[in-house]
């Protein structure tokens, strides 16, 4: 299992609920499930995934978070987990808004618009950027509403939803992100890890 | 045609009440069963047919000497595979294959029932078959499943028995039937009622059945299990047996040389009143009504694992339908999974060879098992 999700799963605290938006192949609803004793809930686009989660046993819905979170009543789960996908939504506003609808805390992981490798490439050869979190072209990627790891705290004191946690994550190695290290940290950083509350 | 004789049945005894208040008793249910029930009877998975199906699943049916309605879905090392499970279907009562129905003699006058049997509706259905829980000695079956009608009685059945399923997979179906679809119901009960023969739900024989009326019934159905992609493909505007067009209303294009086949084949092994009245069950069926406006409610006290299945290019019981249950059972804080599998075939690609349809199946029913 890749370290964001250990880190996610460490933030989860044992025997409660949990909504696994995108939750891909189950990866990680399996270990919540099978060592947490986490009641899960899958959300997850893909019909070839949602197959492979079923045959794990996981109750998944195929569905896309823009419009099927509204189907889950408000706080129905203790977490929503939302990993790396928040860039790739029309209205990610409204999806962080339903997450913290549905349930009483969300994990929201990003991958960094921030980190330098991304700007440099930006600044130094003027195409737009190709790493390993960000691996598309322009003109295929899935992302619509890039952001970096500071545009995202800022909009959380912006829209008052409480940060509790806020993990940098770097070559397998986590740090906490606050106010003082920010801009360090927004620099330094391939993906951001936010544990967050209304 | 095979005698209906051998056919298997149990007389249920403990006396029914029906929806329209009526009290049934000592009627027949024909059952039949494939698999062997394992010795914690932890492996039974009760199947339900649809408007046209009956209790033979898979393998030859006997009557009709064709394969089962469910042949690709249910056989050894298949989605619903009998080496491990034991899969039981019974024919519904108001159905015309061995159990209680209109083409049932009453023993009073010697003569068919007909119209006279009481009208029946989904919920009465599954209540009647629930007594194969107590023939079988079972105490709690491993899933219900079933699609269309068959899907109906599946949530049903665990709103009535709550705790008697470990899972439930219904497919392409819906809690409520739509307005269309209540349409396209009447539209064959009146092409039967409009044949001279039905005279009335009296006729005793087959030589003055209502075929006409059934079979353009059928034919009207069977459209509503295509898509017009399948149409296309299949049929597209190639003539029958013929280069040009012959100015006649014989039937020039194959689409409708198939459904006049379609429609006399089916009048076979199928009787008219049997028609009405499993369509009307199906008209009748509210599970929202039943819970007063609140699905959620049908599942509330239900620990039953669920897995929904629906059909891209199904226009009778589209995935918007489907879905509505998906809701349901995630407000009730219910076990669900969800998948709309892709697919040209209409509604009826729950009867086909679909893989992806038969994996999904088949990947739920052993991570569960």
């Amino acid at each position: 299992m890749k370290k964001e999700f250990k880190i996610i799963a460490q933030l989860i605290e044992n025997n409660t609920r949990v909504l696994d938006v995108g939750c891909g192949d189950g990866t990680l609803m399996k270990h919540l499930k099978d060592n947490k004793n986490i009641d899960t809930r899958g959300l997850e686009i893909s019909k070839n995934n949602v197959q492979t989660c079923i045959g794990k046993g996981l109750a998944v819905i195929e569905g896309n978070a823009e419009k099927d979170l509204q189907q889950f009543p408000n706080l129905s789960f203790d977490y929503a987990v939302l990993s790396q996908t928040l860039q790739a939504f029309y209205n990610p506003e409204k999806v962080i808004n339903d997450l913290l609808r549905v349930a009483n805390k969300a994990i929201v992981t990003i991958p960094n618009f921030g980190y330098w490798k991304v700007r440099l490439q930006l600044l130094f050869k003027g195409t737009m950027p190709i790493t390993k979190n960000l691996p598309d072209e322009w003109y295929n990627t899935p992302n619509l509403h890039m952001c970096t790891l500071k545009d995202f705290f800022n909009f959380c004191s912006k829209k008052n939803i409480k940060l509790n946690k806020s993990i940098a994550l770097h070559e397998q190695k986590t740090s906490n992100i606050n106010k003082i290290n920010l801009n360090l940290k927004n620099l330094s950083s391939e993906l951001g890890i936010f544990l967050i509350e209304k | 045609m095979n005698s209906k004789e051998n056919i298997k049945k149990i007389i249920i005894k403990k006396p029914l009440t029906l929806d329209c208040g009526k009290t049934i008793s000592n009627y027949p249910l024909a059952y039949e069963t494939y698999g062997k029930l394992n010795e914690k009877k932890d492996n039974a998975i009760l199947a339900f047919h649809a408007l046209s199906g009956d209790q033979f699943v898979s393998g030859t049916n006997p009557i009709t000497n064709k394969n089962g309605w469910w042949s690709y879905a249910v056989g050894p090392n298949k989605a619903i595979d009998t080496n491990k499970f034991f899969v039981i279907c019974a024919n519904v009562i108001g159905g015309c294959m061995g159990s209680y129905g209109p083409s049932s003699i009453d023993p009073t006058t010697g003569k068919t029932i007909g119209t006279n049997f009481p009208v029946i509706t989904i919920n009465d259905m599954v209540n009647a078959q629930y007594n194969l829980l107590d023939f079988f000695k079972i105490d709690k079956l491993f899933s219900v499943t079933g699609g269309s009608m068959g899907g109906m009685q599946v949530l049903q059945f665990v709103a009535n028995y709550p705790n008697k399923t470990k899972t439930a997979i219904p497919i392409a179906c819906t809690a409520s039937h739509s307005a269309q679809n209540i349409a396209l119901n009447e539209l064959g009960r009146q092409a039967i009622m409009a044949d001279q023969n039905w005279n009335k739900g009296n006729y005793f024989n087959t030589s003055s059945s209502p075929d006409k009326g059934l079979a353009v019934a059928r034919m009207a159905a069977h459209i509503t299990y295509l898509s017009k992609k399948s149409l296309e493909d299949k049929f597209g505007r190639k003539l029958q047996e013929r280069d040009d067009l012959k100015f006649s209303f014989d039937a020039d294009f194959q689409i409708e040389s198939y459904l006049r086949h379609q429609g006399n084949a089916f009048v076979d092994r199928f009787d008219a009143n049997t028609y009405l009245y499993i369509t009307r069950a199906m008209d009748y069926f509210d599970l929202i009504k039943q819970y007063n406006g609140n699905l959620s409610n049908a599942f509330k006290n239900s620990k039953t694992k669920f897995f929904i299945i629906s059909f891209t290019s199904d226009w009778l019981y589209p995935t918007s339908e489907n879905k509505e249950i998906v809701i349901a059972l995630n407000a009730s804080g219910a076990d669900v999974g969800f998948i709309e599998i892709t697919s040209d075939k209409g509604h009826d690609s729950f009867l086909l060879d679909i893989p992806d349809f038969l994996k999904s199946v088949k990947k739920f029913l052993e991570a569960n098992y």
